[in-house]
């Protein structure tokens, strides 16, 4: 159940692009045109879903505090390394792009030809570290899940660029003031679907739930009220990962 | 100008405005929008990136003539990551939390494509001196982008420049409120951002009609 629930919620509540703007670059860069927009959707999928479950266990075994404890006697378990992750990460993120490239080269020419020329794009794509870094800050629980999070997550991002492909295939036609014409008007269709997706964020919780929740916290003033949403939502979803927690630990 | 020919002053203030790497090259898109709810967080973002990108810039132009090709992408990554993790562990300690807000967004600088941008197009084919004033000024035109975006949010969003209620109270009513002004609570929310990109985007190439894209 929390596999499909973390998997839907990474698609279109905590989408990469609507919601956290992560692979914007590329995203902006590649979406002129359909066929290339799958390409480079489908390689974030394949390397996400290789990339997050990696870190994940550097992330368990070596970088989080007492880590080096677990398997390495009870000596180390006083090293913290957490320092490193962006290292580590970016180290295993280039790695596996690599890799990835030879293999596919190897035993896939088709899928080669199809993926090739983006595959070596994505190793600087925030989408791919940020996927990592979002698993490691939301402290998903087990590999399985972290599995299902690189996967939506890849998903989502594969969506929101054929969305907006599609979307300036046709706005071709339209007849855009001149100085909003290209980079102008990606923005801001990119924003009014972002609008769009953030209707999404009821979709787990229930809206009345949370704004009960809220209410305590944040009579005091009206800004902080809005800082408060924020962090609350923020919460919201740590909390629901902890409840998974819960249930794993059951 | 003693210490800057002119054509080394031309790499500070060319991405400034004309060149500017968010709005003209499309690059760095993803932490300028994601940081920008309060003008604090796109100063010091700003100034983190200016610090990575500046030296980052110098490292990779110094070892450009030693590092092969074929790798250069994992070097580059190396060498940001090393002064990324430098940042993250100044802003950790001198101010927690604006680092807590700014949370993975510090991280992902690594990937900034305006880093790896600048390095691959810049860096490795140019001095240490040009590639610091070209790292610099492109920083600069990020930050001008990000600090002109976090300000019209935090105004028009929360009635607050830096913390400090610039519009007046609002639960007191004061200052704007008291004729029934009121926050417009929707720009602090993330799609905002992406909109008021667009505008300074539009705004630019109104103002300079070179820059318009045939579609």
């Amino acid at each position: 159940m929390e596999h499909l629930e973390l998997f839907f919620k990474s698609i279109f509540i905590d989408n990469m692009v609507f919601a956290t703007f992560l692979g914007m670059c590329s995203y902006l860069a590649v979406s002129k045109k359909v066929s290339t927009a799958v390409g480079l959707g489908a390689a974030v999928i394949f390397v996400l879903v290789v990339t997050v479950p990696l870190n994940w266990l550097l992330d368990q075994y070596i970088l989080q505090p007492g880590a080096l404890g677990k398997w390495l006697g009870a000596e180390y378990a006083s090293y913290d390394l957490s320092f490193l992750s962006f290292i580590m990460f970016i180290a295993t993120i280039a790695t596996m792009v690599q890799l990835v490239e030879i293999i596919v080269e190897k035993f896939a020419p088709a899928l080669y030809n199809s993926l090739g020329i983006f595959l070596p794009l994505i190793a600087v794509n925030c989408a791919i570290l940020g996927g990592s870094l979002f698993m490691q800050s939301r402290e998903i629980p087990t590999i399985g899940l972290a599995t299902t999070y690189g996967l939506g997550s890849g998903i989502g991002w594969f969506l929101a660029i054929l969305a907006i492909a599609a979307i300036r295939e046709k706005i071709r036609y339209s007849n855009v003031p001149p100085a909003l014409r290209g980079l102008g008007i990606t923005f801001i269709i990119t924003g009014l679907m972002a609008i769009g997706f953030m209707s999404f964020g009821g979709m787990l919780t229930g809206g009345d739930e949370e704004s009960k929740k809220e209410t305590p916290e944040v009579v005091e003033r009206i800004e902080a009220e809005k800082e408060a949403i924020k962090k609350e939502t923020g919460a919201e979803h740590s909390q629901s990962i902890a409840d998974n927690t819960i249930k794993v630990v059951e | 100008m003693g210490l800057l020919s002119k054509k080394d002053t031309k790499l500070i203030t060319d991405p400034l405005a004309d060149n500017n790497p968010i709005t003209i090259q499309v690059l760095g898109i993803c932490s300028a929008l994601a940081i920008t709810a309060e003008l604090k967080a796109s100063i010091v973002m700003s100034i983190s990136v200016l610090f990575v990108l500046g030296v980052g810039n110098v490292v990779v132009s110094l070892m450009r003539n030693i590092i092969p090709s074929k790798i250069r992408i994992i070097v580059q990554l190396v060498v940001v990551a090393a002064l990324v993790i430098i940042v993250d562990q100044v802003l950790k300690a001198f101010a927690y939390e604006l680092s807590k807000t700014l949370s993975v967004f510090v991280g992902l600088i690594i990937t900034n494509c305006i880093i790896m941008g600048r390095f691959e197009a810049f860096a490795l084919g140019n001095g240490p001196w040009r590639s610091f004033l070209d790292g610099i000024g492109n920083a600069a035109g990020y930050g001008a982008i990000l600090i002109i975006v976090g300000f019209f949010r935090e105004l028009l969003g929360s009635g607050t420049l830096l913390g400090f209620k610039v519009l007046g109270d609002p639960i007191e009513k004061t200052g704007l409120y008291a004729i029934g002004y009121e926050n417009n609570g929707f720009m602090l929310l993330s799609p905002m951002a992406l909109i008021v990109v667009g505008v300074i985007i539009w705004v630019q190439r109104t103002r300079n009609k070179a820059l318009i894209e045939d579609h």
